[in-house]
């Protein structure tokens, strides 16, 4: 039977920051993947926000795969026959270093698995791990591929569902309120032609975010980011909402993202390439997932680590970072020769002192915020209406501005709206 | 073409290595359960239909292995895993 420092189920993000770090101290890992390659089964929007994790990882970033850097912020209120575009570009955003990049992960994660290596992390892949080895309700290992593999500590980075901390007891399957899926495209298109249509220049790149009728006004959205070569396409709606809503077909609502006016323009004569889909952690802090238990600690989706604020999607950098945190909680078990619970919860409280758990306890009420139903169908088609209005000019005189404010913006909107922002207060 | 063309034509762009055995299964019995029916719309694949018999049944080749089915219609009515390594979905941009 083979037995190692630590191993780490699943080479994503959190994964493979937390071989990178355990390699780097000289602990034996083993990292095994059940994709071909690192990457292989995951899926990103996406976008990447690197100062967070900079420190963690100082030799890193020079060298890494990004697509392009965002320099362009965009959110559009997508109203049925109308749409509203806000368009955000700052010099900070154009400055090094830059804060965030959109990433492939096929790209990505190969090439950080290929760091931790270099570092001594082993890297199994083409390996699924069947099921989890308890000795008297610790974890002591894994089967996989027929094989039986012990370790001090397991860490479980088995994405989104984690099976793994299923098996290990520690967890329950997960409630459709918690999660949203995300469908995307890759859209092959010449860099010249994105760099011309979104008006960027060299590596520069865009991101933007749609609100409203792309998700038949039900809590999601459609998003747009630019890598060099392609475009990053998709919808991310909720569960409970399409478990909810009959007429939600998750296939067309891609298909129909894609011909809307003010996208169909943004990719014409793009070549799709693939067609993936994955589900997101949406619960945020309420719905954190078990971080620790006996002989196993949980990192990354896995442990629900992601954040919806509206304006900002994230969870790569959580990934990252609590990959290095639970690495580092292994790391002191192993000083202590000690992988019970108890001490493993150091990696709680490591999360705790970081911006992860920082981010996630301070925004928890923006997951029931964002799930208010207005955002997504009333707001885009008020504020859609008022502004048809106000650029209209038809053949009888025009309406005042005022009146024209007034006739959208009466007393029971107004309070609608003081009601909205009272939610608004919570995050 | 048809919507159900368009998305297995998009099914065929991926990197599909064959299954050997079905990853996700109907339980038995569990065929006509309600928590089942959405499963026909959520799939991002639409790998779900209904049958003449008012039978959900799955072509599992294409799955995306999302999740979607797993969190939406529950292990009551699916019995779910990941397909073995070396099968299944290989994202080649993810």
């Amino acid at each position: 039977m083979e037995k190692f420092d630590v191993i780490v189920v699943g080479a994503g993000l959190a994964g493979l920051a937390a071989a990178y770090t355990l390699a780097g101290k000289g602990v034996e890992v083993l990292v095994l993947e059940r994709g071909d390659y690192p990457g292989a089964k995951n899926v990103t929007g996406g976008r990447l926000y690197v100062n967070p994790v900079r420190t963690y990882f100082p030799d890193l970033w020079k060298d890494a795969p990004w697509e392009r850097h965002i320099v362009q912020e965009g959110l559009s209120l997508m109203a049925n026959e109308r749409s509203l575009a806000i368009d955000y570009r700052g010099r900070e955003l154009r400055e090094e270093p830059h804060q965030s990049y959109s990433v492939l992960r096929s790209k990505f994660d190969r090439w950080l698995a290929e760091q931790a290596e270099s570092k001594g992390a082993m890297l199994l892949s083409k390996t699924r791990v069947d099921d989890v080895i308890r000795e008297q309700g610790k974890v002591t290992g894994v089967k996989a591929g027929g094989d039986e593999l012990n370790a001090d500590v397991v860490i479980a980075c088995d994405g989104v569902l984690s099976l793994v901390s299923e098996k290990a007891g520690i967890r329950f399957a997960g409630k459709p309120h918690d999660y949203a899926v995300g469908i995307k495209e890759l859209i092959v298109l010449e860099s010249g032609v994105i760099n011309e249509r979104f008006n960027l220049e060299g590596d520069e790149g865009a991101a933007r975010l749609y609100v409203g009728q792309v998700t038949k006004g039900r809590f999601g959205g459609g998003f747009l980011y630019t890598n060099r070569e392609s475009v990053s396409l998709g919808i991310v709606i909720g569960i409970e909402e399409m478990l909810n809503d009959a007429t939600i077909d998750a296939p067309a609502l891609i298909e129909d993202f894609k011909q809307n006016p003010e996208i169909a323009g943004l990719v014409r004569g793009g070549t799709t390439a693939e067609y993936s889909a994955h589900v997101i952690p949406e619960g945020g802090f309420k719905s954190l997932r078990a971080l620790y238990g006996d002989g196993i600690l949980v990192a990354g989706d896995a442990a629900g680590l992601a954040l919806n604020m509206g304006f900002t999607v994230r969870g790569m950098e959580y990934a990252l970072a609590s990959g290095y945190f639970a690495a580092h909680a292994a790391i002191r078990a192993k000083e202590k020769g000690d992988f019970s619970a108890e001490t493993l919860s150091a990696y709680k409280t490591l999360l705790e002192e970081s911006f992860v758990l920082k981010d996630l306890a301070a925004f928890k009420e923006a997951p029931d915020v964002l799930r208010n139903p207005r955002i997504f169908n009333h707001y885009p088609e008020m504020i859609g209406g008022l502004l048809k209005d106000l650029y209209s000019i038809g053949d009888h005189p025009k309406a005042g501005i005022y009146q024209t404010l007034k006739r959208h913006l009466g007393m029971g909107e107004v309070w609608s709206i003081i009601k909205d922002m009272t939610g608004v207060r919570r995050i | 073409m048809s919507d159900a063309a368009a998305l297995k034509a998009k099914l065929g762009l991926n990197v599909f290595k064959p299954l050997r055995e079905p990853h996700i299964r109907i339980r038995a019995g569990m065929e006509k359960d309600p928590r089942l029916r959405p499963a026909v719309r959520i799939c991002p694949a639409g790998l779900y239909s209904e049958n003449e018999k008012g039978e959900i049944v799955l072509a599992i080749d294409g799955c995306l292995e999302c999740g979607t089915c797993r969190l939406g219609c529950g292990t009551d009515v699916l019995e779910w895993n990941y397909p073995e390594g070396d099968t299944g979905v290989q994202f080649r941009f993810g």
